[in-house]
């Protein structure tokens, strides 16, 4: 398969019935390289679900999913390791590929992880896991990361630090990344597009169209959208002396 | 060398040994002991059709638990039982039909104990070509399966996006069992296989922290447990198979004190 015109995953109204219940339907999407493409949507939109569709986690699904790369990076949202499986983040790293140590190293840097190499997994706190799953995926230096919920458990701080450093490695590696999240305002400085989903594209587009989208304030209710525009308050006027706001 | 059946028996019980290390190891770790018994005891009926149709055993035998091994899938998928209860379920009836089995067959002469505990000191040659012959086998495919497995043990989901196959490391994993138990079943008998699996594995995730270290010592278990076990049972006169298991027993019990060492190191 070739990559033509850098789009590198593309769903075109697909859907995915089980039990006589339509988890997701009619979504079409998306990801090019070097763009972000967010889901959000509440609980039991069909984030994950699509984001799985995507790479081809789910058969029997109705639609069109034309994937132009093998080359995938995977967080999964909920990864539980057995304790009966002796495991240390570096036997971790290269779990689904052969990695040199250099390049091993390289990953863990990049997510602050590279302290934890020799730790046994099952001793990692929450956010310092995520920190590996990261690393695990982009060490492979992939053309499509798919993250689902990347920075759960991680602290406040920390999480706007991940997803600058999401934002860094799509530019680095010229990826495309697939983020989900369940929260707007923290990852709209690190996304190109968002697509809101409630089980159907309720809405998308730029991080701000969706901010002011009728259907997503319904969605998520008027706070939601009002939380955004006081994040983007120092964006899009100036404030000057005499206390006069000027429209930028 | 070959002459004396306790030389057989250990050369027999060492070709085990380096087999059910690493399988043993993916038991534990996929939690499949139970169904390490289910085809153990499947085995009874793989016996009675070779003794009936005349056929090598060891082959009926792992005929038998690949087809219990199909039915149970078949049966996770189109039931809403628990997969517990379709192994006891599946177990039980094998092992139930089997003796009936043997029941019609009462023209044969049958050592049914030796089938259930182990006949290691009956072992021929024919026998010995059989385990260290299809252990070798079992040992390269593992070795060629080994990536997608490990990785769909760790996470599933992980391993099948990232392009590895999970499902067929699976289905090729549950064969490799089917075939483990009917080179084995000689040594230990078919109640005590899962022992032989597991409890050597039991003792290496004690003393070990990573999966490779797991398994050597998993090897390594196994190996002293068949030695220890033959030589006591030479010594104390006691059933072969039992005293090979009970051997991997205590090669445990000495490795928790181990674990008890390196947790008042932490502290």
């Amino acid at each position: 398969m070739t990559i033509e015109n850098n789009v590198l995953v593309k769903l075109t109204e697909v859907g995915l019935k089980q039990r006589n219940k339509w988890l997701v339907k009619g979504v079409s999407l998306i990801v090019e390289r070097g763009k972000i493409v967010t889901l959000i949507g509440p609980n039991g939109s069909g984030k994950s679900t699509t984001a799985k569709i995507a790479i081809g986690l789910h058969k029997n699904i109705e639609g069109n999913v034309e994937k132009f790369t093998d080359k995938i990076g995977y967080v999964p949202q909920k990864i539980s390791i057995d304790w009966t499986l002796p495991l240390k983040v570096n036997d971790f790293m290269v779990l689904t590929d052969e990695l040199d140590e250099e390049k091993i190293n390289e990953a863990l840097k990049l997510t602050g992880a590279d302290h934890l190499k020799n730790q046994n997994l099952g001793n990692l706190s929450g956010g310092e896991f995520q920190r590996v799953l990261l690393a695990r995926a982009v060490s492979k230096k992939p053309d499509l990361l798919v993250l689902d919920e990347p920075v759960q458990g991680v602290d406040f701080t920390g999480e706007i630090a991940l997803y600058k450093l999401i934002k860094e490695i799509a530019d680095k590696l010229n990826c495309g990344i697939l983020l989900i999240s369940h929260d707007l305002h923290t990852v709209m400085t690190a996304t190109d597009h968002v697509i809101c989903l409630n089980g159907h594209v309720c809405c998308s587009g730029t991080p701000r169209d969706v901010a002011m989208n009728n259907e997503y304030k319904l969605l998520f209710g008027e706070q939601a959208s009002q939380t955004l525009s006081i994040y983007e308050h120092k964006h899009d006027h100036v404030h000057s002396n005499d206390g006069d706001i000027k429209k930028n | 060398m070959f002459d004396d059946f306790f030389i057989r028996a250990l050369i027999a019980g060492i070709g085990v040994a380096f087999v059910t290390g690493p399988l043993g190891c993916f038991v534990v770790w996929r939690r499949l002991s139970y169904f390490g018994d289910t085809l153990a005891h499947s085995a009874l009926l793989g016996v009675t059709m070779a003794l009936a149709l005349e056929i090598n055993i060891a082959i009926s035998i792992f005929i038998i638990s690949s087809v219990i091994a199909i039915i149970l899938v078949k049966l996770e998928k189109n039931t809403n039982l628990p997969g517990d209860a379709l192994l006891g379920l599946l177990a039980h009836s094998a092992l139930a039909v089997g003796l009936v089995v043997i029941g019609f067959l009462s023209f044969i002469r049958f050592d049914v104990m030796g089938l259930l505990f182990g006949d290691i000191l009956a072992v021929n040659v024919d026998d010995l070509i059989i385990i260290w012959g299809g252990g070798a086998i079992i040992l390269i495919v593992l070795k060629i399966i080994w990536k997608p497995l490990f990785a769909s043990t760790v996470n599933y989901e992980l391993a099948e996006a990232e392009g590895l196959d999970p499902d067929r490391a699976k289905a090729i994993f549950t064969i490799l069992m089917a075939a483990i138990i009917a080179i084995s079943i000689k040594i230990v008998g078919l109640l005590l296989i899962t022992g032989m699996l597991i409890i050597p594995t039991a003792m290496a995730r004690n003393i070990s922290d990573t999966p490779k270290k797991m398994v050597i010592f998993s090897i390594c278990g196994g190996l002293l447990s068949v030695i220890m076990g033959l030589f006591s049972s030479l010594q104390f006169n006691t059933p072969s198979g039992p005293s090979i298991i009970a051997a991997a027993l205590l090669l445990f019990v000495i490795s928790l004190f181990k674990i008890k060492q390196t947790i008042q190191l932490k502290n």
